[in-house]
This record gives structure tokens, C-alpha cells and sequence, in this order.
């Protein structure tokens, strides 16, 4: 093995991020997601000639000017190729819940709503769930609202819905065909044991299962001297923490 | 074009009336909010376009909110809209859940003048299942099944928002916040605060002639200088972090909330 190189866990999942991202030729990214910005701003600088990213709540990386509408609008055409969601609950089918728990209306716990999902997770070929706690009381064995179905009847139009899960503890495929994730790799210093007793619904565990490779040398370093000040931009107190950038902006290039 | 004041501009904002309001990167009109308050008419109805921000907490908090259709209410990075998230969990707050396109779906049936909206994905979601007033129809052009959500067109009495700047006919500068063009075209009453008011009309000049929303849809404008505060406007200003910080922890409970409304909206304050 080569020699080690520290890194984070935000840097960690940067990378994983961008191992699911490559290849795409759009990346949309919504409110609230710098480890999301920060993977698809790396894809960008590794293939800029290949990439569009549109990051929602950047005025530099949001290139729409069709007010709001833009992005779904975009997304509803097949211009977007890769979108994340992620979730206050999450089940074994990938449906989401994005407005609360409890029973509906009258919530014990409200949060925010449902945003764009029950469109964009329809629409978008491939979508990302990306939550960083990795708990029974978010992956859970079904959802208490569905804010997006997981998986939907034949005779919807469907040319989108969930391809991976990340969290801070692995990540998980999902088959749309069988609608069940499967564990596709446990990140360093974590366990199949600690993601089972972690998940509150049923997944598919094949008998050897890798480890999360950790970032690589040249990757890491591009997001430190280059990614690092452009998600500044849009999260400057995700940035100063996690890259102490103290100054925003491009001024490492 | 005589301006308003915006003490003014409130009264044109009924008790009852159907109040839509744009996101909180859209220029949302704070200033004009807290002489709302002032006023508290009773029992609006909002429809946030398509997410609501502090200023539709603000509303939730006075009292001044029957309900409130929304994809999402949030402070953003400040995190939970409390009087929002307080009134649903005390079940004060009727909320009609929805999804961001569907919100410019049914704006844009207003501002083409047609009864309806179909919209891709919705189906299979809790959303539908709670929304009476949407429907399920077989795609009438499919050869197979297709099944459709079909959204009425909504026409909000009200759209209020904040702006750059307007020009002295009554024409508004949005740039490229276009949701505001769709909120003004769907909307009996279209109220607009501005940053400033300028001389001359901006159709003389083809390069701000693009961003503009015509008088034709302005109803009243409001002379309001930062009256986005605290919350940002485009590249005149940011957020006010450290405000909107203080904000999320007072307004966690009644008497914060009730504190925070006496020192900033119910003794007018300069930004």
C-alpha cells in the first residue's frame, strides 16, 4: 500500500460522490448540499470540457435565466443527468420523506417539505440519496410520508429514480428491478456488522464486501487547492471549516 | 407613477386573501412584512413560490396565517422555520404540501389563461394522495396507459416582492429572477418594493429592457431601501447572517418570537 494520506470525512465523501457523478454530462445540485457541490465541482475540474454543473443556490455555477422554473423545466427534458435528494426518513424501497414524522397532518416533527423530489426523483436518470447520518431512526422500514416513491407501477413514465445512497457509514446501490438496495462498499474504519445494526430496513449483503476506497492523492489535492475555493462561493462557512479557506473565491488559482 | 408608502402598500394586502410571495435568493419584500404585521389582517393564505422564508414564518408567528401551500418553509441554512414547524406540530396551520414545478405549473395555467396543468412524476407520492383539488387523468394523446397529474391554475389576489429598482413609468427591474414575472402575470394585485427609483424608462435601453417586468402588471410600487433585510438581494447585498442566526434561536418560542417582534417589526428599525 502507498503511503497514507490524511483526510476528512467531508473529503471522504467528496470522493464517493464523484465516483457516482463521473460521466455525467449535467450535474444539478440543490439547496443546502456542499459535499454534493464540492463532488460535482471536482467532476467538473477533472473533465471540464465534458461537465456542465449547475449548482441552485450559486450565482456564479447557476447558469439558468428562466427564473425557478429552469431547472425543471431542464430536468423534464433529460438535460439534467444527475441530481441528489436526501431525506428526514429513507425506506428499503428508496421512497423519501422530506416533510416529517409522525402521522400526517398533525405531525410529531415537521420539517421543511418536499422541495423539487416528487418531480426530479420521476425525471432525472440518476439520482444520489445522500444523507451523512447513517441511523435507525432515518433508514427506516418505511417511510411515514412518501415525498417520492422509490419505485413506481409499468405504465408511469419513469425515465429517472434512485441509483446509489451514500452515508457517513457506506454506500448502497440500489435495483429498481427488485427494489432493494445493496451494499456496495463500507467506508474505512467502519463495518458490515456497524451498517447492519446501523439500517432499519432489509438490503442485500454479498459475502465479501470492499471497503470505500479513500480519496486519491491527486484528487484530494485538487479539491484542497482548487474545489475548496469554489464552493466558497455558495457555503464560505462549509469552506472555511472543512478547508480553512479563509479568503473565498478562486484565489488559489 | 406616484409611489406608495409602505404603510400604504399593506392595505392592499386583505384579511382572507390568497398571498403569493417568492423564495428567500428571489428579493423578498421584508420591510413591506413588517408593516404587514403592523397592520395584521387575519387569515391570509400564502403560497409560497414555490419555498417560503423568515418572512412567511413572520406571518405564521403573528397570528396572521390560516394556511400555507408550500414545497418547502425553511430559514435555509439557519435551519427550521420554528413558528412554521410550532403552528403544524400544534396543529394551528392547515399546510398544502406540494412540489416545486407544480407550484409554476399552476401559475403558469393563470398566465396562460387555461384551466389546468399537467405535470411528469407526483404519482405514487403522499403529496397526491392529500391534494383534492389535483387530478389523475390518462394521457389523451397515449396509444398505452399514461397516467397524468393535472394541476388547477391558481390566481394568487396578491403577489408581493422586492426588486433592484423600478423606473419612473412604473416598469420593474427583476434581471433574471423571472418567478417573479410568473407570480406578477398570474396576480389580480402585483405590489413591488424597489431598492430605488430611477429617471427615465428602461425600455430605452435593450439591455435592461430583457429583465424587466412591464408597469402593465405592477399594480402599487414602494419606495423601500434594503427591504429585503435581512434577508440578501441579488449583488446589492448579502444575507444578514448574524440576524437570521438570532432570529432561528428567539423565535424557538413563544415569548422569543414575541420579544423579537416588539425590538425589530413592531418598532420600526433602520437596517
Amino acid at each position: 500500500m502507498s503511503e497514507e494520506i490524511a483526510f476528512s470525512r467531508e473529503e471522504l465523501l467528496i470522493c464517493v460522490l464523484a465516483r457516482l457523478v463521473q460521466g455525467a454530462r449535467h450535474v444539478a445540485v440543490g439547496a443546502a448540499s456542499p459535499i454534493p457541490g464540492s463532488a460535482a465541482l471536482l467532476c467538473q475540474a477533472l473533465e471540464p470540457a465534458d461537465t456542465r454543473v449547475t449548482l441552485l443556490h450559486s450565482r456564479r455555477y447557476n447558469q439558468f435565466t428562466d427564473g425557478a422554473r429552469e431547472l425543471f423545466d431542464c430536468a423534464g427534458q433529460g438535460r439534467i443527468d444527475r441530481f441528489f435528494l436526501g431525506g428526514v426518513q429513507i425506506d428499503g424501497q428508496a421512497n423519501i420523506n422530506l416533510v416529517g414524522t409522525g402521522q400526517y397532518p398533525q405531525l410529531e416533527r415537521r420539517f421543511p417539505g418536499s422541495f423539487g423530489s416528487a418531480y426530479l426523483y420521476y425525471v432525472v436518470p440518476r439520482v444520489i440519496l445522500f444523507r451523512e447520518e447513517h441511523s435507525p431512526r432515518v433508514l427506516v422500514p418505511q417511510v411515514d410520508f412518501i415525498s417520492a416513491a422509490g419505485v413506481s407501477p409499468p405504465d408511469v413514465y419513469r425515465p429517472g429514480g434512485p441509483y446509489a445512497l451514500v452515508t457517513n457509514l457506506c454506500v448502497f446501490l440500489f435495483d429498481r428491478a427488485r427494489a432493494r438496495f445493496q451494499l456496495a462498499s463500507v467506508h474505512p474504519g467502519h463495518s458490515v456488522d456497524e451498517v447492519h445494526d446501523q439500517t432499519g430496513f432489509e438490503f442485500d449483503c454479498p459475502a465479501q464486501v470492499p471497503q470505500t476506497p479513500t480519496p486519491e492523492p491527486q484528487r484530494l489535492a485538487l479539491i484542497r487547492s482548487v474545489i475548496a475555493g469554489r464552493i466558497a462561493e455558495s457555503y464560505p462557512q462549509f469552506a472555511n471549516r472543512v478547508f480553512a479557506t479563509a479568503q473565498p473565491a478562486d484565489t488559489a488559482l | 407613477m406616484s409611489t406608495l408608502t409602505l404603510d400604504e402598500l399593506a392595505t392592499h394586502i386583505p384579511s382572507g386573501c390568497l398571498l403569493a410571495v417568492p423564495p428567500d435568493y428571489s428579493g423578498v419584500a421584508m420591510a413591506a412584512t413588517r408593516a404587514l404585521i403592523q397592520h395584521k389582517p387575519q387569515g391570509l393564505r400564502v403560497l409560497c413560490v414555490p419555498v417560503g422564508s423568515i418572512q412567511v414564518d413572520q406571518l405564521i408567528g403573528a397570528g396572521m396565517v390560516d394556511s400555507v401551500e408550500a414545497a418547502a418553509v425553511t430559514l435555509g441554512e439557519f435551519g427550521l422555520a420554528p413558528r412554521f414547524t410550532a403552528a403544524v406540530q400544534n396543529g394551528s396551520l392547515t399546510v398544502k404540501d406540494t412540489t416545486c414545478p407544480a407550484v409554476h405549473a399552476m401559475l403558469q395555467a393563470t398566465e396562460k389563461g387555461v384551466p389546468f396543468m399537467p405535470l411528469r412524476g407526483l404519482l405514487g407520492t403522499d403529496i397526491l394522495a392529500h391534494r383534492d383539488d389535483w387530478k389523475v387523468l390518462n394521457n389523451p394523446f397515449a396509444e398505452r396507459p399514461d397516467p397524468l397529474v393535472l394541476l388547477p391554475a391558481v390566481q394568487p389576489d396578491v403577489a408581493l416582492f422586492h426588486a433592484p429598482m423600478a423606473d419612473s413609468e412604473g416598469n420593474v427591474w427583476i434581471g433574471r429572477r423571472r418567478e417573479l414575472v410568473t407570480m406578477a402575470h398570474a396576480a389580480k394585485t402585483t405590489l413591488v418594493t424597489v431598492e430605488r427609483i430611477v429617471e427615465g424608462c428602461f425600455f430605452d435601453d435593450e439591455q435592461l429592457a430583457a429583465g424587466v417586468l412591464p408597469g402593465l402588471y405592477v399594480s402599487h410600487i414602494a419606495l423601500a431601501p434594503r427591504g429585503a433585510w435581512p434577508l440578501g438581494l441579488g449583488d446589492a447585498y448579502a444575507p444578514d447572517a448574524e440576524h437570521l442566526a438570532a432570529y432561528a434561536r428567539l423565535a424557538r418560542s413563544d415569548d422569543g418570537f414575541a420579544d423579537y417582534l416588539a425590538r425589530y417589526v413592531l418598532t420600526p428599525v433602520e437596517a
